[in-house]
């Protein structure tokens, strides 16, 4: 059945649009937009049917050419990897149909190049996602990278500078990932993800796993933004063009959040990880510390997109932590916020995007009541991400953070439980300034027009923002569906 | 006891949020948008009454919605004390709603949209608190309850309610984060957190120092709504909110949500046995007594009429919780009785201040001499709520302290009682001043001023009539006696107070 190979058809499908839509936009500059959103709604459909397959039948195995692994390569895609795959391409599809406007008012006569590099980041993303294979799995993440850093060099004067330090950082952090998997590769033979799981416990001589385990975890931390290897990203997401932090944001850091659990839990085993050697100890640790970090330092920024910047470290800590404390709940809530956050943080980047599109401003002391008047059903949608990033039910944040307290309150540890508690507290502090500032009349705002009208931005903007946000409420109040249906069949084995 | 599977409940919470929705929708028609207020207020008030008769027979109402976190429902159940509370605070919403109508549009106050949408959304809230049949459906709405009443706090929008609304948040997050944090602990310790008469964690394996820790957790957590003193100071901040906010939010729905918290801790999720075993009721009686002495004293100095009732209501709320630390089901009938009892007695008042404020602009206590020759009946409905927070008979404030008292006494602590009746005499000293200086000290100030509007008025003449009503026969609407009464004796240690013995003393 042609469906099958729905594994490969997703990041060939993007890999294809991107080639196209180039050189016939060159042609044609309209027709670029259509073909992209096409290549993209391709790869939403096959990733959406793709985990109500994997959910149906059960993990999917595909070999690339009929190869049989570990000789040949592997795509396997599992619930948690239909899962992943399908926030990347949900995002993805919609931000897309966001950008059409928002890019033609930001980087006029850039787009052909931008919707390009944008089907190659998703690509290579979904690749990253998919793959069963470690080597793979760095080729789509040099893929998605080198892509990353040109979506953040087209945006304002200083975004190629940002950029480049972004690329500096990220090949870093590339270079890290590739030399620990030479150092596998040269320990067990194999590049295949599973034929490692087998191979691993049987070495009697460890010391060059570790090395490489320590190597791939740095490489991917910094790709992940994990504090305190994060410092590329308050400027890349400050600079890049809005749709250029909305596509980066919510999934870029996430994939690698994926690919950090994959490589800790599937190639090597939880036990080995967080026993044996205390891996996971540090990661937890680090991330609590970045949880908090990243909430301080957003509190200070008064650039709204600066201080969302900083609001992902502390998010990406919250994953973090939840990987961290491998037990079962914290693997729920570091994956249920994957996709919460991933949520969050779109609603949140394309609110920036609106406002930036009606007022050309990201500096949140001109943020004023106007702007509310003005985008009503924007600001609608920020109240709602931002409650839920500090953390209200019913929206999807609460429930997030209530698997991870339940993870650390279960793991015995309280000073998590402390951060957390404490970080919500911070998000609290620098999302109702900013409610404040849209929802109270100032007197003292003279500039204050008293008829102002509602002119909200159009509606392929509109739309994508309230479904984000609307999706904010709705995964908050079906997370259990999702718990229980999705990620604990991804729960890995050997987490007690 | 037969349990009934009935969504009635669901009803009751989610009538007055499809309110909210059309009350949004209706922004530009202020008379539709109030009609919803009022429809969803009575919808919301039959459905509550209609569960009544199914309880009184003995069987419990209950609900699964879907599943809200792994392993946990959003589940609503209807017991006594859920159910006493329901009816005190959807029935007072009808009058506040006909009220906070007289009063917004008397002062022709802006944003009347976003305060009647926040309005029934909070009711929403407290109605999912009343119902909420485990502790993870209760710190749902009790957290949607401290948002939705953010913006009725700073409605006015001044620098004074803007950072009396960051003072409530600060206070009232953090103590939903502290209590989402001990119920983690207790999910993690029992894998249960469904509320049952004997407590959650009775039986459970855990060091006595766990157990107190755990318990300041959950008190904390509660105790900041309850305005325990020293976790009161937002609540006096607070009376920056329109008068209408005061009197239902401040006096009733918010306030008693928490102290409606802390008895669902007491006693279901504690229990009465864990309670006296491990000692910790003596924290709770010593701050909830604290609490009652040191808010009266305070209430004293304060000149602003709001801000003396605040007070007032810090001390009142104490009372309840005092009456169900004494882990006696006499104390506690007591207790719940007070909880309807300075429910209408402190709407009154607040109700009477905000009328005073519509016609004078006034809020200080020195500036009201003679007003109560302009404004009779109003004052004589703040002499009526008065004298039944001194808890004078026949009032219903004298029936609650009455049988709070009787639980003192036949507890093993019975010198607790003379706080009561301390607390008694400086109610007396701090309210009947007030109703001096209105009626007995002439003045030419008001000369101009007359009654508020009839749909103020109203209001306040039922509220001072239902103390009166509930003083006299306590049984008489709702049942709401014999439903209190449920509480104490499915728990298995109430002395039954004949009703009608009860009626008698009143008279």
């Amino acid at each position: 059945m042609i469906f099958q190979h729905f594994p490969i058809v997703i990041p060939i499908s993007l890999l294809l649009g991107a080639m196209i839509s180039a050189p016939v936009g060159i042609w044609k500059r309209k027709l670029t937009y259509p073909i992209a959103l096409f290549a993209s709604f391709v790869a939403f459909f096959f990733s959406s049917a793709g985990l109500i397959y994997v959910l149906n039948t059960g993990t999917h195995h595909y070999y690339l050419g009929n190869w049989i692994p570990p000789i040949g390569i592997e795509y396997v895609v599992d619930p948690l990897s239909a899962f992943v795959v399908l926030i990347v391409n949900g995002i993805g599809f919609f931000v897309m149909i966001y950008s059409h406007r928002s890019l033609a008012k930001e980087i006029p006569g850039k787009e052909v190049p931008f919707h390009a590099v944008v089907l190659l980041f998703l690509a290579g993303l979904s690749g990253m996602v998919v793959t069963g294979d470690l080597f793979n799995l760095y080729v789509f993440l040099e893929i998605a990278s080198l892509s990353a850093y040109a979506l953040v060099s087209v945006g304002e004067k200083r975004a190629p500078v940002a950029a480049f330090r972004y690329l500096l950082l990220g090949t870093i952090g590339a270079s890290f990932y590739l030399l620990g998997l030479g150092f596998l590769y040269l320990d067990t033979g194999s590049l295949n993800m599973l034929d490692n799981a087998k191979i691993i416990p049987l070495l009697e001589e460890r010391g060059l796993i570790i090395i490489s385990l320590t190597l791939m975890l740095v490489g991917i931390g910094l790709k992940m933004a994990m504090f305190p290897m994060h410092l590329w990203l308050p400027d890349a997401y400050s600079y890049a063009p809005s749709v250029g932090s909305a596509y980066l944001a919510p999934i870029a850091t996430k994939v690698s959040a994926y690919v950090m659990i994959r490589i800790l839990f599937t190639v090597f085993h939880t036990e080995f990880v967080s026993e044996y050697y205390n891996f996971t100890d540090v990661i937890a640790w680090l991330s609590a510390v970045g949880i908090l970090w990243g909430s301080i330092m957003a509190i200070a920024q008064s650039d709204y997109k600066r201080m969302l910047a900083y609001s992902s470290v502390s998010q990406i800590g919250y994953i973090g932590l939840g990987i961290g404390l491998a037990n079962p709940l914290g693997f729920i809530g570091a994956v249920l916020h994957i996709l919460n956050h991933a949520l969050m943080k779109a609603t949140l980047f394309l609110v920036n995007g609106n406002i930036f599109y009606r007022f050309g401003i990201t500096s949140i002391p001109m943020f004023d009541e106007n702007l509310r008047k003005k985008l009503p059903y924007t600001s609608a949608a920020f109240t709602i991400a931002a409650l839920s990033m500090i953390g209200i039910p019913p929206t999807a944040g609460f429930f997030s953070k209530w698997y991870l307290v339940l993870a650390s309150v279960d793991k015995n540890n309280w000073i998590f439980v402390v951060v957390i508690g404490l970080s919500s507290l911070l998000n609290l502090i620098y999302f109702f300034r900013i409610i404040e500032k849209l929802y109270i009349t100032r007197k003292s705002n003279l500039t204050l027009d008293e008829e102002t009208k509602m002119n909200e931005v159009p509606i392929s903007m509109l739309v994508p923002t309230l479904l984000f946000a609307i999706l904010v409420i709705g995964f908050g109040v079906f997370n259990a569906y999702i718990v229980d249906y999705i990620i604990k069949l991804a729960i890995p084995d050997g987490m007690i | 006891m037969n349990y009934n599977y009935s969504l009635i409940p669901f009803y009751a919470v989610i009538v007055s949020l499809v309110g909210a929705i059309l009350i949004l929708i209706s922004s530009r028609k202020p008379n539709l948008r109030e009609f919803w207020t009022i429809s969803a207020a009575i919808i919301k008030f039959i459905l509550v009454f209609s569960l009544v008769p199914e309880f009184l027979k003995g069987n419990s109402v209950e609900c699964e919605i879907i599943s809200i976190a792994s392993g946990v429902s959003l589940a609503f159940r209807v017991d006594g004390l859920g159910l006493f509370f329901a009816i005190v605070a959807s029935g007072l919403w009808i009058l506040t709603s006909f009220y906070s109508i007289g009063y917004m549009r008397g002062l022709s106050e802006h944003k009347q949209t976003r305060y009647f949408a926040s309005f029934a959304i909070a009711l929403s809230a407290t109605m999912g608190v009343a119902f909420a049949a485990n502790l993870v459906t209760f710190v749902f709405f009790y957290e949607i309850l401290t948002i939705s009443t953010y913006p009725l706090v700073i409605h006015k929008e001044t620098p004074e309610a803007i950072s009396a609304g960051r003072k409530y948040l600060a206070y009232t997050l953090s103590a939903g984060v502290i209590l989402i944090i001990a119920i983690a602990w207790i999910f993690v310790l029992t894998g249960n957190v469904e509320f049952n008469a004997n407590g959650i964690l009775k039986g459970v394996n855990i060091s006595s120092a766990q157990l107190t820790i755990l318990f300041i957790l959950l008190i904390i957590g509660t105790g900041v709504k309850a305005a325990i003193i020293p976790l009161h100071s937002w609540l006096p901040t607070a009376m920056v909110a329109p008068t209408p906010v005061s009197a239902l939010l401040h006096a009733v729905a918010v306030v008693k949500a928490g102290v409606f918290g802390v008895l669902r801790i007491v006693v279901y999720v504690m229990g009465f046995d864990l309670l006296k075993t491990s000692g910790l009721w003596i924290i709770l009686a010593t701050f909830s007594a604290a609490t009652i002495v040191i808010a009266s004293l305070i209430a004293f100095s304060q000149d602003n009429l709001k801000k003396r009732l605040a007070y007032s209501t810090i001390a009142h709320l104490s009372y309840i919780i005092l009456g169900a630390s004494l882990l006696n089901g006499t104390a506690l009938l007591g207790g719940i009785l007070h909880l309807a009892a300075h429910a209408t007695l402190k709407i009154t008042l607040f109700f009477v201040a905000g009328a005073i404020y519509v016609k004078t602009h006034i809020e200080n206590i020195s500036e009201l001499d003679g007003i109560g020759y302009q404004m009779p009946l109003t004052m004589g409905a703040f002499a009526i709520g008065a004298l039944g927070l001194a808890g004078i008979p026949p009032l219903n404030g004298f029936i609650s302290k009455f049988i709070l008292i009787n639980g003192t006494l036949s507890s093993a602590h019975s010198a607790i009682v003379l706080i009561y009746l301390l607390s008694g005499l400086l109610n007396a000293g701090y309210f009947f001043p007030i109703v001096y200086r209105a009626f007995f000290i002439k003045s030419e100030r008001f000369t101009k001023i007359r009654e508020v509007s009839l749909f103020m008025l109203i209001p306040i003449l039922i509220t001072a009539g239902l103390s009166l009503l509930l003083g006299l026969f306590p049984d008489l609407l709702f049942n709401l006696f014999h439903i209190a009464q449920n509480v104490s004796s499915e728990i298995g240690k109430s002395i039954i107070v004949d009703v009608n013995k009860i009626s008698g003393a009143g008279l």
